[in-house]
């Protein structure tokens, strides 16, 4: 067990961060996700046939190119991109992105595209009626969308959102080839050094589960909490 | 953009298409062998059996196909008796390496698929059955499982386009298949937005077929 | 309501933070899985020949630096990019790769050698010491021609977007069963469990995995240079970006005169690989 010792002789502390880094990025792409789904959600659903096209292209894009794609592109195409933007503003200068930033935001984009999807078959699933009554009581749409919508279609997604949250956490292992070192990375770079993949992508393996154990045990406990409302 | 060089690398990149096909069919044989035999575990009684197909498809999809990919290419690799033993015919190849992670992989998903769809049947088809004398085997076979596979399609559906995404993954134990080969032509050119734009495109083209394929098969087979 | 708005303007908050860093500082990438030349020791720390001499230039050109890491199938993408200001990664410098970047001169020149597990019968191959390829004498086309026999059906390992992928399928050895790998480390892997008949990467890789890992690897037939495999390592740079260049270039001429090229080559390959 030397070479998992903490400190300077094992990769111990090493994995041990990078596991907080892959915490750290899953949670940030869940909830640039869930932006995105806000954003995307209501275009999905909208009756306007252009916007109705937008939303779906979002969704069909991004489930059906794979992520490694969709990593590169941004990885190499990013600040290119927020580089032209800002340039119509007039700011010429280099902006760079660092690989935190770049990593969540391709992991988001592609748990966004997730999310819009439940988000949108939890509010076909609710009541018409409600609609209907939030009219006759003349709330604005706005108010409509906030108080009476969101709390009940969040309430209908938490089940396949933790889906969600799944193929966030692992879709993760994916942004090492940014160069941000979270447990695929690290594991890449430890069995390269001391080759011995067998070990260290076995031990890669076992945080995966270990996350994805404890994070659904977490999420039972929420999905109990949410349901005592009804 | 370099339009030209989208151009040049489209008639290679669909050449690689082939590779990435001939993964992903092969892949999906083994998995929905694999994934109906550890379905039927599951619904077995003994609690030990039952366990072990839990088990299974746990680990399987609760870590990422990339680890799983590496575990059994460069992990295996590593040791000594298999590689003297007749197995390394077969994992000395990167080509069976890439099929038997994904198969494990998809044939996981599979099983909890197939296995929801078992439990969803209406009890009742099963007891009209029993009531017309019909033998358990046969009840089986001609009543659940074909019931169990119209209710499995559109989750199934899903699974080949998760499937489909995950052969891009063959890139990282030295495959040329549809990535393998954007990686390549990126490596000689320089230029990854075009070339991934393009192989992207293809990807996008597969999945909206078998997307719009799965969809006519539900509603042929809708009742 | 207030949560996300609160979690939204931290994302901003950080995403500014990151635009002002680094600055003026000069961003050198480097692959960190190819020793000696470069790699990562147990801490995590960046090592090897290009790290230590990177520091040694930086502190003659007279600005901060700061080592990025980026994967080797994608490093010239990356300075074309802009993730970073000049590559040290153990770059060959080729004409292909002049198309897309600039070069400083060499730092460090490498031979190239072909390798195979001990028992291979291509050990006994006969060839000379080595071969330029830049000479098209009859002794290198026989040379050659006994390699293109040798390799004939076996299953040749490189690491990808290399010069000594390139040299295999130059044609010079004939057609070849190429197989490609991210990293040499896997090339090593590979060629120790057997995938591999036969790899091909700079002869000090195979020396340093054979040292390190304890495992037979040997190196056999000519050392290869000249030609594909270019004309030394230098630092790559972008071509819009002539200053940095000729920052570079004065730095490498004060490093070498000094001596201390040499001082960290011999540090790190055991042999003066400083050009």
């Amino acid at each position: 067990m030397d070479i998992l010792a903490f400190g300077n002789t094992g990769w111990g502390d090493e994995l041990f961060f990078a596991t907080l880094m892959t915490i750290a990025v899953s949670i940030t792409a869940m909830i640039i996700g869930f932006c995105f789904a806000l954003i995307f959600t209501p275009l999905k659903l909208s009756k306007n046939k252009f916007l109705n096209f937008i939303g779906n292209s979002y969704t069909t894009i991004i489930r059906g190119v794979p992520e490694l794609l969709v990593i590169y592109l941004l990885f190499f195409g990013g600040s290119g991109a927020v580089m032209y933007v800002a340039s119509i503003f007039g700011y010429n200068k280099y902006i760079e992105i660092n690989a935190f930033l770049t990593g969540s935001f391709a992991i988001g984009i592609i748990s966004g595209a997730y999310s819009t999807e439940v988000f949108r078959g939890a509010i076909q699933s609710i009541d018409k009626g409600q609609f209907e009554a939030s009219k006759v009581l003349g709330l604005k749409k706005p108010v409509h969308f906030f108080k009476v919508i969101m709390p009940q279609m969040l309430r209908l997604a938490v089940p396949n959102l933790s889906n969600v949250w799944q193929i966030t956490l692992k879709d993760t292992s994916l942004i090492s080839v940014t160069g941000l070192v979270e447990i695929m990375r690290q594991s890449y770079i430890a069995a390269g050094s001391t080759r011995d993949p067998l070990f260290f992508y076995s031990f890669a393996a076992v945080l995966y589960l270990l996350l994805t154990f404890l994070s659904m045990k977490l999420i039972n406990k929420l999905e109990i909490k949410y349901r005592r409302g009804y | 953009m370099d339009l030209d060089l989208m151009v040049s690398s489209f008639p290679k990149l669909l050449n690689a298409t082939l590779v990435t096909l001939k993964l992903l069919s092969l892949s999906l044989i083994f998995g929905l062998i694999l994934g109906l035999f550890f379905a039927i575990l599951r619904l077995n009684k003994n609690i030990f059996v039952n366990r072990f197909s839990y088990v299974y498809s746990y680990i399987f999809r609760g870590t990422p196909l990339l680890v799983q990919i590496f575990i059994i290419y460069f992990g295996l690799g590593q040791i000594e008796f298999l590689r003297s033993s007749f197995l390394w015919i077969i994992l000395k190849e990167p080509y069976w390496c890439a099929i038997i992670a994904f198969s494990l992989n998809t044939g996981a998903y599979t099983s909890e698929i197939l296995r929801s769809a078992f439990e969803t049947i209406n009890k009742g088809f099963i007891e009209a059955g029993d009531s017309l004398g019909i033998s358990k085997k046969i009840i089986f076979y001609k009543i659940q499982i074909p019931i169990a596979i119209r209710q499995s399609l559109p989750a199934y559906g899903n699974e080949i386009i998760l499937m489909l995404k995950g052969t891009s993954l063959a890139s990282t134990v030295t495959l040329m298949d549809l990535t393998g080969v954007a990686k390549y032509i990126i490596s000689t050119t320089f230029k990854p937005i075009e070339v991934f734009i393009v192989a992207g495109g293809i990807y996008l083209f597969m999945t909206f077929i078998i997307h719009n394929f799965i969809r006519y098969l539900e509603k042929k087979y809708s009742y | 309501m207030n949560m996300i708005r609160k979690f939204s303007l931290g994302i901003l908050i950080t995403l500014f933070l990151s635009l002002s860093a680094n600055a003026d500082k000069i961003r050198i990438g480097t692959e960190g899985a190819y020793p000696p030349w470069n790699s990562k020791d147990a801490s995590g720390k960046l090592i090897g020949f290009e790290v230590e001499l990177a520091w040694t230039l930086c502190r003659y050109i007279g600005q901060q630096c700061e080592i990025v890491e980026q994967d080797w199938d994608g490093m010239i993408p990356a300075l074309i990019m802009r993730k970073f200001d000049a590559i040290m990664a153990g770059m060959s410098i080729t004409d292909e790769r002049k198309k897309a970047i600039n070069f400083s001169q060499g730092y460090a020149d490498e031979v190239a050698s072909l390798a195979v597990m001990k028992g291979s019968n291509l050990e006994g191959i006969q060839t000379s010491e080595g071969i330029n390829l830049t000479m098209k004498s009859g002794a290198v086309k026989k040379d050659l021609k006994t390699i293109t026999g040798a390799l004939d059906g076996k299953t040749v390992c490189v690491q990808t977007a290399t010069i000594h992928q390139n040299f295999l399928e130059s044609g010079d050895v004939g057609k070849v069963k190429v197989r490609t790998y991210k990293t040499q480390d896997e090339v090593n892997l590979d060629l120790a469990s057997g995938r591999c008949d036969v790899a091909l990467a700079a002869a000090v890789a195979f020396t340093d995995y054979a040292e390190k890992s304890g495992k037979p690897v040997v190196l056999v037939g000519p050392t290869f240079s000249g030609g594909a495999f270019g004309n030394g390592v230098g630092v790559g740079i972008r071509k819009d970006d002539a200053e940095l260049l000729k920052a570079f270039n004065s730095a490498i001429n004060k490093a070498r005169k000094n001596g201390d090229i040499s001082r960290i080559a011999t540090k790190w390959f055991g042999f003066d690989a400083s050009m």
